[in-house]
């Protein structure tokens, strides 16, 4: 190739590259946004419109309703799918997933990221293959312990169940973290006179607070998203049901209308979107710290 | 586990002056305490990990070589009733081995689909601009969604009665008939004179899939792109290389650990998915992944033994294929790195 044509390649390239890199923008937006767009769209109309003009992508002003939240949120005794209850399920379950999680897994990511000792090495490992058993695989034992003891049917039981998953997660983030804290900060404190346990406890957390937001964060987006076990073990007792599990039963509900089920959606999806919006660059730091270095 | 290493008998023999400097107990060296104290600190965590997971596998073992339905549980003991009735029932049910490639494709399909668009987005999001961060976070909400919610949202957009995607299909391509993208088995094409069928309920799942997960791809490929230091790439430019040359040659090296990586870490967490296939299909129309026959296994029939043998025999099918994986490709990955 002569350097003439080849500098002619190089600016045709760059100017496809160019070009192509908008459009590619834009599909990607549009694959992302339009179909939460969709989701509140529906759940705003009454659902003869919808059968009327499927393709819409807007609503006109006489359509425009929220009877179909009133509906989703309504407690069940007063006709409606008790969605408030099933939202606060969530957040109970969710929350106490997190408390728990951290408790269990800040002593082990400090172990493993600060302390050589005996085994420290498989321990690690052994935290991470947890990950190659599916989760039906623990699904079954865990059904059947859980129906022995009666904790099946029970929050407490489905947060213990979610604090197996994702206490390796969480140990792998605080880990990361953990490792850029230089060991001179807690050397210098040992001077001073603080036990190990008052080093973790003044030293080591509070400058680990937003790794341990971040990942109580992404702990939180998993209880609060999961369905197969809130599935298996509540899905008798509808007093105890998730929103994720509460939207599943009532899209097998036959007289319960699309738009009903994506005003259910909406309310499963908007606390963990907000959330998540809000810590966005916190939790994406610390989901990927580690990977920029690999 | 023990907490003295077995040197410490032998060290305390060999070095008299330390012990008479303490007459009682030889204060712990530093690196005692510090295994002291790490393994104080560990087994919290631990005893966790060992409660809720370890444990657990380790009764599935057992209770697939057992002849275990789930009223039976209650009286059994935790041995007793071996039998391999469960393998041999796995094995021989119908459709365990198309299952089983259903998992492949949709496996495979999902880790490259995800893999290969979150790439794309993160080379398009590479260099700044007016609005990158919204987009950023905008291009993580299918990611942090609930997937009940997203698969509703699905659902509903590909319905043939009130589907957006088929009312524009029928308008702007003139589709003939609605398609019913999650429970047709084959579809019928017709191109260039010549037929065949495609497995849309299939790939409608992985295309789910696929959507799903790029964001996560992307975070990771991003994260690394960024790192890459432009001076490489400079240096490539003054030496006239062209936009595709450098990513192959330049970006592509840099990027291949992180990829290798997340391939392996989507491919695990693929192949044992279960709520995405179950809430779209339910496992119809040629989308039996052998999660849910699983699920399947455990809720409709309640026969936990043979649910257990079904989820063994997914694990060790895994375990082959990573182990083939990381003995033909992981010294490839470590060359190119």
């Amino acid at each position: 190739m002569t350097r003439k044509t080849a500098l002619a390649r190089a600016q045709f390239e760059d100017r496809f590259f160019g070009v192509l890199r908008w459009f590619v923008i834009a599909f990607l937006v549009v694959i992302t946004v339009l179909p939460f767009y969709y989701m509140v769209l529906l759940s705003l109309k009454p659902i003869d419109a919808l059968l009327l003009d499927p393709g819409s992508l807007w609503i006109s002003a006489k359509d425009f309703t929220l009877s179909t939240y009133q509906d989703v949120l309504r407690s069940s005794d007063s006709g409606g799918q008790g969605f408030l209850k099933f939202l606060l399920n969530s957040a109970l379950v969710s929350l106490g997933t997190v408390a728990l999680t951290l408790v269990a897994a800040v002593p082990g990511a400090y172990a493993v990221s600060r302390l050589k000792f005996f085994g420290s090495r498989q321990v690690s490992a052994l935290f991470l293959a947890v990950y190659l058993f599916p989760t039906t695989l623990l699904a079954v034992p865990l059904f059947v312990i859980f129906a022995k003891i009666g904790l099946s049917s029970n929050l407490v039981g489905l947060a213990i169940v979610y604090v197996a998953q994702t206490v390796p997660v969480t140990i792998y983030m605080l880990k990361n973290y953990l490792v850029t804290i230089p060991a001179s900060i807690e050397e210098a404190a040992a001077l001073d006179g603080a036990s190990r346990l008052q080093t973790v406890r003044k030293v080591i957390l509070p400058l680990a607070l937003p790794s341990l937001m971040a990942t109580g964060l992404y702990v939180f987006m998993i209880a609060w998203n999961e369905f197969l076990f809130a599935l298996l073990f509540l899905a008798a007792d509808p007093d105890k049901w998730t929103v994720s599990l509460g939207l599943a039963q009532l899209s097998n509900g036959i007289e319960v209308p699309k738009t009903v089920l994506m005003a259910g959606s909406v309310v499963l999806t908007i606390p963990v979107v907000l959330l998540f919006f809000a810590a966005e660059r916190l939790l994406t730091e610390g989901l990927t710290s580690g990977a920029d270095k690999s | 586990m023990t907490t003295a290493p077995s040197g410490a008998t032998q060290r305390r023999d060999t070095d008299p002056p330390a012990r008479s400097a303490s007459p009682g107990r030889r204060p712990m060296t530093a690196s005692r305490r510090e295994n002291r104290a790490g393994l104080a600190f560990v087994s919290p965590t631990f005893l966790v990990v060992l409660v809720v997971v370890v444990l657990p596998i380790a009764w599935t073992v057992l209770l697939a070589f057992q002849k275990a339905r789930l009223v039976d549980i209650q009286g059994m003991g935790l041995f007793g009733n071996w039998s391999l009735d469960n393998f041999a029932q796995v094995f021989d049910s119908a459709g365990f081995w198309s299952s089983l490639w259903t998992t492949l494709l949709y496996t495979a399909g999902a880790t490259f689909g995800s893999i290969g668009l979150g790439l794309i987005a993160a080379l398009a999001l590479r260099k700044p601009f007016k609005g990158r961060g919204l987009i950023r976070a905008a291009m993580l909400l299918p990611y942090c969604a609930p997937v009940v919610a997203v698969a509703f949202v699905w659902e509903v957009a590909l319905s043939p009665q009130y589907g957006i995607v088929n009312d524009w299909g029928r308008r702007l391509f003139g589709w003939d008939d609605p398609i019913a993208f999650l429970s047709t088995r084959a579809y019928e094409v017709h191109l260039l004179g010549v037929h065949f069928d495609i497995p849309l309920a299939l790939l409608t799942v992985i295309a789910f899939e696929t959507w799903r997960y790029f964001p996560f791809a992307f975070l990771f490929i991003l994260a690394r792109l960024q790192a890459v230091p432009d001076t490489l790439e400079e240096a490539a430019l003054v030496d006239g290389a062209t936009p595709t040359q450098r990513f192959r040659h330049i970006l592509l090296p840099q990027l291949m650990p992180v990829i290798a990586l997340l391939s392996v870490l989507r491919f695990i967490l693929t192949f044992n998915k279960f709520d995405d296939v179950y809430l779209l299909t339910g496992g119809g129309a040629g989308t039996d992944v052998a999660a849910v026959r699983v699920y399947d296994f455990l809720t409709a029939r309640y026969d936990v033994g043979a649910a257990a043998a079904q989820a063994l025999v997914l694990a060790a099918c895994l375990v082959i294929l990573l182990g083939l994986y990381f003995k033909f490709f992981a010294n490839k990955v470590q060359e190119e790195a």
